[in-house]
């Protein structure tokens, strides 16, 4: 089995697949990547199950360093990644030679870069999943963030990986957006008409103290007149909850499971990997539309991630 | 029975509009239904007090049709295996650093730091349901007496084993988290480990009692 070296580990560089899914009983959220079309397409690019383990870096990469070579690939935000200090490109499947080191510089566009790796990234599962969560300290290697040293396992890889990239219509559709979708959330016929509508035309700013459990908006402080009474609820993520002082945060990947805050609106499906891509101090709107059209926006996403042929050129 | 979008693939459907027994035992029984018998398109589960988070696969069936099988499994009599409940004692150091809100719940009620312990440990509390982390119960119905909101700001760390509460709920911490509940204590138990099974210390269903221990008994523990 091959390896790979942490060199150094960047601001936080997790192992992260597609999550655990069903555990919600045990009040256990999915997790998993908070951009997980990246990572979907960085393992497709490589011949591996969508669902593989890779790096998740954010904000500012680290440096890896492949004894036994490989092959890699690169996406989500551009970090300006080299190899063996040549720039490599992104969304692109590339052999590296024995020995070479792939370095990541701080981001030039979004929050997160993923580094898929031929076979996977081989970690003890907890309950079917190789992400980590955060919080309790589970899954991923060791339950934690890698620190320099670390020693990552790699799976077995596919005979033979060529070389293919990502077609341009592909990367079109999936790049971030200026506005997030969202559907009404559960409690959003109890918010007053004018507080709605300045919801939908207030410019956020994403606050510093944003992590992959949550995104914290800075804004007009709207709703902090408004009280909406309810009972604490299962809570899905990309929900948009109001606290008390009016502060919206919309839940992330490695989301609470259930929440006592009223929730305005819902980040659509079909957007939720573009929230995983925001950074500290992005400003963007949420534009509202209806819950059939946002079922056909991922119906339609799926289709195009199921068809290789529109996804890669070779 | 009452549905709602939660999101395009996730339907909210409460089953009463008041936490209580009876709303909780819906809930338990339309889990377990759906559990016994899971359809291909369920990807999760998310039981609360009223209400029962039914995510699904989007691309395999909408709102209605999810709404529809819900109906079904209501009305089944054969809600698979019944699942013993058992009552867990939560020893709990209250007070000073552990419990830094004991004294402003104290106060609000014009009570002792010794009545708000007595009236925390009266209870042979229900867990209604695990959520926000994993292995945390929501455990009710708090005495009336010591009723306090949750904190208008919250804590950005409240450490793992703390012992709180909000309105009539009480609940340990399992993990060092933010959180908005009125912290009382803290137990050396661990409320949630993977290595266990089950992995969580309270399951939904089961009973919980809290008993005050010294700040000694609590070291002593924590160093086993």
């Amino acid at each position: 089995m091959t390896s790979l070296v942490v060199e150094t580990p960047g601001l936080l560089t997790t192992v992260q697949d597609l999550g655990r899914i069903g555990f919600g009983p045990a009040g256990v959220s999915p997790s998993g990547a908070a951009d997980p079309i990246a990572l979907r397409l960085g393992n497709l690019l490589l011949g591996n199950p969508p669902d593989a383990a890779a790096l998740e870096m954010t904000l500012l990469g680290g440096a890896f360093f492949f004894p036994d070579g490989g092959a890699i690939a690169v996406t989500g935000a551009d970090f300006a990644p080299t190899a063996s200090g040549r720039p490599i490109e992104m969304w692109t499947s590339h052999t590296i030679a024995p020995g070479t080191t792939l370095k990541f510089a701080s981001t030039r566009n979004y929050a997160r870069c993923y580094l898929a790796v031929a076979g996977g990234i081989r970690v003890p599962l907890f309950l079917g999943s190789a992400s980590t969560h955060l919080v309790s300290g589970l899954g991923g290697f060791e339950g934690r963030a890698l620190r320099k040293g670390d020693i990552l396992q790699i799976g077995e890889a596919q005979k033979k990986i060529s070389e293919r990239r990502l077609s341009q219509v592909a990367l079109y559709s999936l790049k971030p957006r200026k506005k997030l979708r969202a559907t009404d959330g559960p409690q959003t016929d109890k918010f007053p008409e004018d507080v709605k509508l300045s919801f939908f035309r207030t410019v956020f700013r994403v606050s510093e103290e944003s992590n992959r459990l949550g995104i914290r908006l800075e804004g007009a402080h709207l709703l902090a007149s408004v009280a909406v009474e309810m009972i604490t609820e299962g809570v899905t993520w990309g929900a948009v909850q109001i606290t008390p002082s009016g502060q919206p945060i919309i839940l992330g990947v490695e989301q609470q499971t259930t929440g006592g805050y009223p929730k305005i609106a819902n980040v659509i499906g079909a957007d939720l990997h573009r929230l995983g891509q925001l950074r500290p101090r992005d400003e963007f709107r949420f534009e509202r539309i209806p819950l059939a059209v946002a079922r056909s926006l991922w119906i339609e996403q799926e289709r195009l991630l199921n068809n290789p042929s529109q996804l890669f050129v070779v | 029975m009452r549905f709602c979008a939660a999101s395009d693939q996730a339907l909210l459907v409460y089953v009463g509009e008041e936490v209580g027994l009876p709303a909780h035992q819906r809930v338990l029984k339309l889990l377990r239904s759906l559990q016994a018998k899971p359809p291909a398109w369920l990807r999760n589960l998310q039981p609360a007090y009223c209400s029962l988070l039914v995510t699904f696969d989007p691309c395999l069936v909408d709102h209605s049709a999810v709404q529809a099988t819900v109906h079904d499994s209501e009305r089944r009599t054969d809600t698979g295996r019944s699942i013993k409940p058992k009552t867990v004692e939560i020893p709990v150091c209250y007070g000073d650093e552990f419990g830094p809100d004991l004294e402003i719940v104290a106060s609000a009620h014009r009570l002792s730091r010794t009545e708000v312990i007595q009236l925390h440990c009266s209870q042979t509390y229900h867990s209604y349901f695990l959520g926000f982390a994993p292995g945390f119960a929501y455990l009710g119905d708090v005495p009336p007496e010591i009723d306090t909101p949750r904190l208008e700001v919250p804590r950005k760390v409240v450490p793992a084993g703390s012992v709180a509460i909000a309105g009539r709920q009480t609940a340990v911490y399992p993990f060092s988290m933010p959180g908005g509940w009125r912290l009382l204590g803290r137990t050396p138990l661990a409320l949630f480990r993977s290595d266990r099974k089950p992995m969580q210390l309270v399951s939904i269903g089961d009973y919980a009692r809290f008993r005050p221990i010294s700040r000694d008994e609590f070291l002593k523990w924590e160093s086993r």
